[in-house]
């Protein structure tokens, strides 16, 4: 018992620290990889609710593609972004969140429930197996079943679809907007940072973030635009 | 075929002929279209000749003939049918209408020529001739009222002919909204009928119009005096005649149709017609008389000083329908409508003859300017004597007859129409003078320039074409009024129409010469047979004397005439300069047109002028407006929400969660 | 350990992520917040799961991972296309993305 409670409490704190770790951190890489912590950690909360299935599920696909698919595009796209300067939703937004955390805890622990002061109902053996769970799929629940095989589809031919490059449209024809937006930050080539190269854009980086790159919000470098 | 079938032929062909001439308003070639109007009038003639004669075949008493060619809905115990009513008036009045009409659209056949709307006139004029028709052939008040209305219609688009001129679309407008009175007046009549009687045919009506009203009772009487409001809008009897001056600014011929012979004696067809309600309300028919009277002595006054020539013949017509209201409403119905031929045949007379000289002067209509055209308008001159001189009640011409029957009837009345017989014949005299007058100015004394022209054989042609009234300048690259003159000397329609119209006015009188033969009050008794005043016909003797009064006086105006305007030329400036006061009230008509402007127009226009800022902009744009503005205000205010932003969205999302839960959370313990 | 801890370590995760979604201006960052809210959803989901002994739990949580997977997808292909448009990659400034 007391193993299942240590082993309980290092998990929820580690899913927590997670959660605040990917809202706090500054970097977007930074944010991926606490998420991936916070991952983890969950699954090790589903493992000690008995179900084994769900938490390799979890690691595998979660942690494992999804968040993967997150670097690559936090990679392709960079990061780096004030923080600040939300507006009145910066004070606001942690303020609604509690206000929701604290009735959602509540509404759960003072709704009455029978079970919510217990460990749970007998265990089944088998409870959470993949057995189990793989007949479920087939039986009750295969209607979801395909019908999330489907959705998978849609969603992969739309991705593609979403991030193609449109034929057709001349380089000065694509919506360019000459925002005075910094460089992302912690980019740029080597060559422009020593100042070999000189910038390809004609703004300079707002003095709040570090002056890494001298170019301003346009790349006018070719790899970006090789095709795909 | 029947009479009623006749009466259908009668206003079939004049219909047929506008709808023709106004499809192919573009096709009919040259003079096409005004043959074709003439011979459609021409075959309503007909038909209403043979009408009468089918009538005379019938005994007396049933000449009172209905058809109905379709029975409207029976709606609201409304029994309102398509139906006409042959019977002696309404012949006598088709036979009037149909012949005079015909010769006055030969008459235009040539007047009209070259005037770029010659179909377009054609046409309404047959429109006009169906409308008048029809009005006179109801058999019930609804189609009388539409006939009313159509051939107020008609005489508006006919006024306002030349529409590019500022004076004839005025004009028009003037008579359609005075005439438009007339026609409230008509309705509501109507309204106060069917209300106590029940039914809108005029043979029910009549039948139990003594069972429904009280004798004289304000039922009828005020029945009557809207009838009688509706008369005096469409005859031009004061104080709804301001409106007949000015449509003198239609071409001539329409003036001689429709203002001179039929239009306007659609009044007193109106009173003849509902003769027994009139006889069952004195209080209204005397009221119409002593109208007519007044009508008749300042028509006459105004004609003695003005010096448009067609606004002398108007209000001469003026002068003459008060006879005739003055007639009918005494009940001296055959006397008013006989006439109301003669009547027509003299005064259609004169307005064509006036149309030829007007065409000698290329244009110009004033007294001022025409002198001594006896020599270059001989047939012209012939035309005006004859017509002058039955018009002034010279004996033997058949105006003579016709209105001192009418003046005799009521001096054998008695009491107070004694004083109307007076004030007859004191406008017999002013008549007598205004009439020669004209005639003197325009045909006597040195012939004026254009005159000399037209004794050399040429027609006078004026170097700009001016508005007759205003003098301005007009332009008539339009197409309209057409560049030709024509004078009857030269146009064989024309001659032949004024000829026509001469023999019937020398001898249309020749009817009802008292104590000889009566033909009219016989033609018609049927119809007034159930009038009290039809045998209180004046013996034959007291007409007599009558009429020899009346040529007596007719001979001294005609003197006193030629003694100012030509024996002693100057008399006529002396006198103006002496009764200048008099002079000016005169030609300013009397001021009538002064104070309607001032007492009705101006707080109509203000209080419409009112309504249209407070009430049409203020409420009700005001709460258009203000229900539109809440509506922008509270869509801008719904769009400040849709910024686009995400967070807010999600804000506005995780908030409404969480107040969805704390009900739930509330409602649950 | 009782049911209800697992509940309020759920609760918690889904308020920060919520509370993410609302300070984050970056996209990415904003689809990981919401990555956070679905974990803590499948977290409740399998601990009711385990509560009842009722295995549709666990299966709801999985089909919530499959349509988590389809969504960052989709999410992420539309924020490399917006990159590829040169549009800045800030959640406020992307607030006229019709047509």
């Amino acid at each position: 018992m007391v193993f299942t409670a240590i082993l309980f409490f290092i998990a929820a704190i580690g899913a927590i620290s997670g959660a605040i770790g990917v809202v706090m951190l500054r970097n977007p890489f930074y944010s991926v990889l606490a998420l991936a912590f916070h991952l983890v950690s969950l699954a090790a909360l589903f493992l000690l609710l008995r179900a084994e299935f769900v938490a390799a599920a979890q690691v595998i696909v979660y942690a494992g593609a999804v968040m993967v698919l997150y670097v690559f595009v936090v990679a392709y796209i960079g990061g780096g972004e004030q923080l600040t300067s939300g507006g009145v939703l910066r004070v606001l937004g942690p303020l609604f969140a509690l206000a929701l955390a604290i009735e959602l805890c509540i509404a759960m622990l003072g709704a009455g429930l029978a079970g919510v002061n217990s460990k749970g109902a007998p265990f089944i053996p088998g409870f959470g197996t993949p057995a189990h769970i793989g007949a479920l799929f087939l039986t009750t629940y295969l209607y979801p079943f395909e019908i999330a095989s489907i959705l998978l589809l849609a969603a992969a031919v739309g991705a593609v679809v979403l991030a193609r490059r449109r034929r057709g449209l001349e380089p000065d024809e694509e919506i360019e907007l000459r925002v005075k937006a910094p460089r992302p930050a912690y980019t740029g080539t080597m060559a422009e940072a020593a100042g070999i190269r000189p910038a390809g854009g004609d703004e300079l980086l707002t003095p709040e973030v570090e002056p890494v790159g001298s170019s301003g919000a346009e790349r006018t470098g070719s790899g970006h635009e090789g095709g795909w | 075929m029947s009479a009623t079938t006749y009466g259908w032929l009668v206003l079939a062909c004049p219909l047929v002929g506008t709808v023709l001439l106004a499809l192919g308003y573009r096709i009919w070639p040259g003079r096409a279209a005004g043959w074709i109007a003439t011979l459609a009038i021409a075959l309503s003639f007909v038909f209403s000749v043979l009408a009468f004669i089918k009538l005379l075949g019938f005994s007396p008493d049933h000449r009172q003939l209905t058809s109905t060619l379709w029975d409207y809905d029976f709606s609201a115990g409304v029994d309102a049918k398509l139906q006409i009513l042959v019977d002696p008036l309404s012949v006598f009045m088709i036979l009037v209408v149909s012949g005079v009409s015909t010769l006055i659209h030969l008459y235009s056949v040539s007047y009209m020529t070259l005037d770029r709307g010659y179909v377009r006139y054609f046409s309404y004029l047959n429109y006009f001739v169906f409308s008048m028709l029809l009005l006179v052939l109801a058999g019930n008040f609804v189609l009388l009222i539409i006939g009313w209305a159509f051939v107020g219609a008609a005489s508006y688009l006919l006024i306002s002919f030349w529409y590019r001129r500022t004076t004839a679309t005025r004009a028009g407008i003037k008579a359609f909204v005075i005439n438009v009175v007339g026609d409230v007046g008509l309705v509501l009549a109507t309204f106060v009928i069917f209300q106590h009687v029940g039914s809108v045919q005029f043979l029910p009506v009549f039948h139990s119009v003594h069972h429904d009203f009280a004798y004289n009772g304000a039922p009828i009487v005020i029945a009557c005096l809207l009838l009688l409001v509706g008369a005096f809008a469409k005859s031009a009897q004061v104080p709804l005649h301001t409106w007949l001056p000015d449509a003198m600014e239609g071409p001539t011929p329409v003036s001689a149709l429709i203002h001179a012979a039929t239009m306007v004696t659609a009044g007193v067809y109106l009173i003849a017609r509902m003769h027994v309600l009139f006889e069952w309300a004195p209080t209204a028919a005397d009221v119409g008389a002593i109208g007519g009277c007044v009508t008749l002595l300042i028509a006459a006054t105004i004609a003695l000083v003005m010096t448009d020539i067609k606004r002398v013949i108007a209000y001469s017509t003026m002068s003459q329908i008060g006879y005739m209201i003055m007639g009918v409403c005494v009940g001296a119905y055959s006397a008013g409508l006989f006439h109301l031929m003669t009547h027509a045949f003299f005064k259609a007379l004169l307005f064509m003859a006036a149309g030829s000289i007007i065409g000698a002067m290329a244009g110009d209509q004033s007294l001022d300017h025409m002198s001594g055209f006896r020599k270059a308008l001989p047939f012209t001159f012939i035309c005006f004597i004859v017509g002058g001189l039955a018009l002034s009640g010279m004996p033997p011409f058949s105006g003579w007859l016709s209105k001192d029957d009418i003046i005799a009837f009521l001096d054998n009345r008695g009491g107070g129409f004694v004083i109307l017989g007076i004030v007859g014949y004191i406008g017999a005299f002013m008549t007598g003078i205004y009439t020669f007058r004209m005639i003197f100015r325009a045909f006597f004394n040195e012939p004026c320039e254009e005159a000399r022209e037209l004794e050399h054989g040429h027609l006078h042609h004026a170097d700009v074409p001016r508005n007759p009234m205003t003098g301005e300048e007009e332009d008539t690259d339009v197409g309209f009024p057409g560049p030709g003159h024509f004078i009857a000397e030269r146009e064989i329609p024309m001659k032949i129409a004024m000829s026509a119209l001469a023999v019937l006015a020398v001898l249309g009188g020749l009817v009802q010469i008292p104590g000889i033969d009566d033909a009219v009050t016989r033609f018609l008794e049927p119809t007034f047979a159930d009038s009290k005043y039809v045998h209180v016909e004046p013996s034959t003797g007291t007409a007599w004397l009558g009429l020899i009064v009346g040529a007596l006086i007719a001979i001294a105006g005609i003197s006193v005439a030629y003694r100012i305007w030509v024996a002693r030329r100057g008399t006529s400036t002396q006198l103006r300069e002496r009764f200048s006061g008099v002079y000016v009230f005169l030609s300013h008509k009397w001021y009538f047109d002064e104070i309607i402007d001032f007492a009705i127009v101006r707080p109509v226009l203000w209080t419409g002028r009112l309504v249209d800022t407070t009430g049409e902009r203020g409420v009700i744009g005001g709460i258009t407006d203000a229900t539109s503005g809440a509506v922008r205000a509270t869509s801008a205010a719904v769009r400040r929400t849709q910024t686009g932003f995400l967070r807010y969205y999600a804000a506005l999302m995780i908030v409404c969660v969480g107040g969805v839960a704390l009900y739930f959370l509330i409602s649950s313990t | 350990m009782a049911i209800g801890w697992y509940l309020v370590v759920s609760a918690i995760v889904f308020c920060v992520g919520a509370g993410g979604v609302l300070v984050r201006r970056n996209p990415l960052v904003v689809l990981l917040c919401l990555e956070l809210m679905l974990n803590g959803a499948n977290l409740t989901l399998v601990a009711f799961a385990r509560m009842w002994g009722n295995q549709s739990g666990q299966i709801f949580a999985l089909i919530v991972m499959v349509v988590a997977a389809c969504e960052v997808t989709v999410g992420l292909g539309l924020v490399v296309a917006i990159y590829r448009r040169r549009l800045p990659i800030d959640v406020d400034e992307l607030n006229e993305l019709q047509g």
